[in-house]
């Protein structure tokens, strides 16, 4: 985005500009950049939360738009996302100290059959960053992973995730085994993945498919807020 | 027919010449070669070939509309149309297109599961989700479909983000090609995998072009 980061010195930019030249670090996938920025915030007395929020989720909800919109693709995601995986391994010993509000839970995986994990690792990331508690499961997963996570972390939300056409219908197997189980209506269950497509989601019975991350966070904030509020009601 | 080169069958395709046969053959560029030797050798000569571009490998959305395109654009021309590619993360979507076309496609899930037999294919495929698989096509054309558009070229330092999980890289060769043999194997090594060749000669290919 900007030609001349050498002759910027981030320790010497007043607090909005030092945000904004974060959004512009992550959008590059500036790693240590990142990195040096987030511990100025911290020194200067930004919360942890204030931090992941408004530099990092902000920085890559710019990204998360770019690439929805055709501007930037994987490659680019990809460093943008190392380079707030940097920021966030900084914070999130600190998030979980200062105890930062908790918007909800999700377990998540890549189904059976299947080893990628780009989309999922987003999707974990994202969630993290806009104060989701994550359990991650990891690639390959069977039925019984996704079970037994659930019994063991009772989440708000199940997220499921595969790239190949071959391993998706995976996805139904695991919701018909929540439906045998009487689990189903215990959990919302998002599902994405590059071959999905929401009529997909429709099928297998899942609650919502999320196209990218960016609206798989916003999926799961209106979900976890109706059953919030379902079940306060 | 002339082949046209590797990269004008990435981002052209190949036209057909002026129809002569009763089946018209819509291929990806990624089979031309393929079905081209076939036809020779078979002497299937009631067979004209045309292939869309073979980049829409990595493009899979653009397959259907392409092919519903060239489809109406040649059936006037021909008896039959055998649209020869497999679902190729189309997710059904050519299927469908397919059928509303009238008109028939090759069985499995993509050109890797073909080329192996896609009974076998769907044998192994339990025990060998962790294997990248590259045919003769895409080991000529690996820097146009696997290293530039994942952006390894710029940023090399990405490949255990993408292969970090893959165990294998398998190279289904069609053909007996030494040469061919030793840039899969420096593929394998580029992506820091382990590389076997396998010979999977045309597999279901022939036998589906084998019905028309």
């Amino acid at each position: 985005m900007s030609d001349d980061q050498d002759d910027i010195i981030l320790a010497e930019l007043d607090d909005e500009e030092l945000v904004q030249q974060m959004f512009d670090d992550l959008y590059d996938g500036l790693k240590e950049e990142i990195e040096e920025g987030v511990q100025i915030l911290l020194d200067r007395g930004w919360e942890p939360y204030k931090v992941l929020t408004e530099a990092l989720v902000g920085g890559m909800t710019i990204v998360g738009h770019d690439f929805r919109d055709g501007i930037l693709f994987v490659p680019e995601v990809l460093l943008a996302a190392n380079a707030m995986k940097g920021g966030m391994a900084i914070l999130k010993p600190l998030l979980a100290a200062t105890g930062a509000p908790r918007m909800g839970s999700m377990v998540i995986g890549t189904v059976k059959g299947d080893i990628h994990d780009i989309g999922k690792n987003l999707v974990s990331m994202m969630m993290e960053g806009a104060g989701f508690e994550v359990v991650d499961l990891g690639i390959n997963n069977p039925v019984e992973n996704y079970l037994e996570a659930l019994e063991e972390h009772k989440p708000d939300i199940l997220g499921m995730s595969a790239l190949l056409t071959t391993t998706m219908p995976y996805m139904k197997v695991v919701i018909d085994t929540m439906i045998e189980q009487g689990l189903r209506d215990d959990y919302i269950v998002l599902v994405g993945g590059a071959p999905l497509n929401e009529e997909f989601g429709k099928a297998i019975g899942a609650d919502a498919y999320c196209r990218d991350a960016a609206v798989a966070v916003e999926t799961a904030k209106e979900y976890v807020a109706r059953k919030h509020n379902q079940m306060s009601a | 027919m002339q082949l046209p080169d590797d990269s004008t069958l990435t981002t052209d395709g190949l036209e057909t010449d002026s129809p002569t046969g009763r089946v018209l053959l819509l291929a990806c560029g990624a089979l031309a070669r393929e079905i081209l030797d076939l036809i020779k050798l078979n002497n299937w000569s009631h067979m004209d070939l045309t292939c869309l571009p073979a980049i829409f490998h990595i493009h899979p959305e653009k397959i259907a509309p392409a092919v519903q395109e060239a489809v109406k654009k040649h059936r006037e021309n021909y008896e039959q149309i055998l649209v020869a590619y497999a679902d190729c993360g189309t997710g059904g979507i050519l299927e469908q297109t397919c059928n509303e076309l009238g008109v028939e496609m090759i069985a499995g899930p993509h050109c890797y599961s073909f080329f192996e037999g896609n009974d076998r294919f769907a044998e192994i495929s339990e025990d060998e989700f962790t294997a990248f698989y590259l045919t003769d096509f895409l080991v000529r054309q690996f820097d146009a479909f696997v290293w530039k558009p994942m952006g390894l070229d710029r940023h090399p330092e990405l490949r255990d983000m993408y292969f970090g999980n893959y165990e294998k890289l398998v190279y289904q060769a069609q053909t007996e090609d030494q040469a061919l043999t030793a840039k899969a194997q420096e593929c394998a090594e580029r992506l820091g995998l382990a590389f076997e060749r396998r010979f999977t000669g045309y597999g279901d290919l022939a036998t589906a072009l084998g019905k028309y």
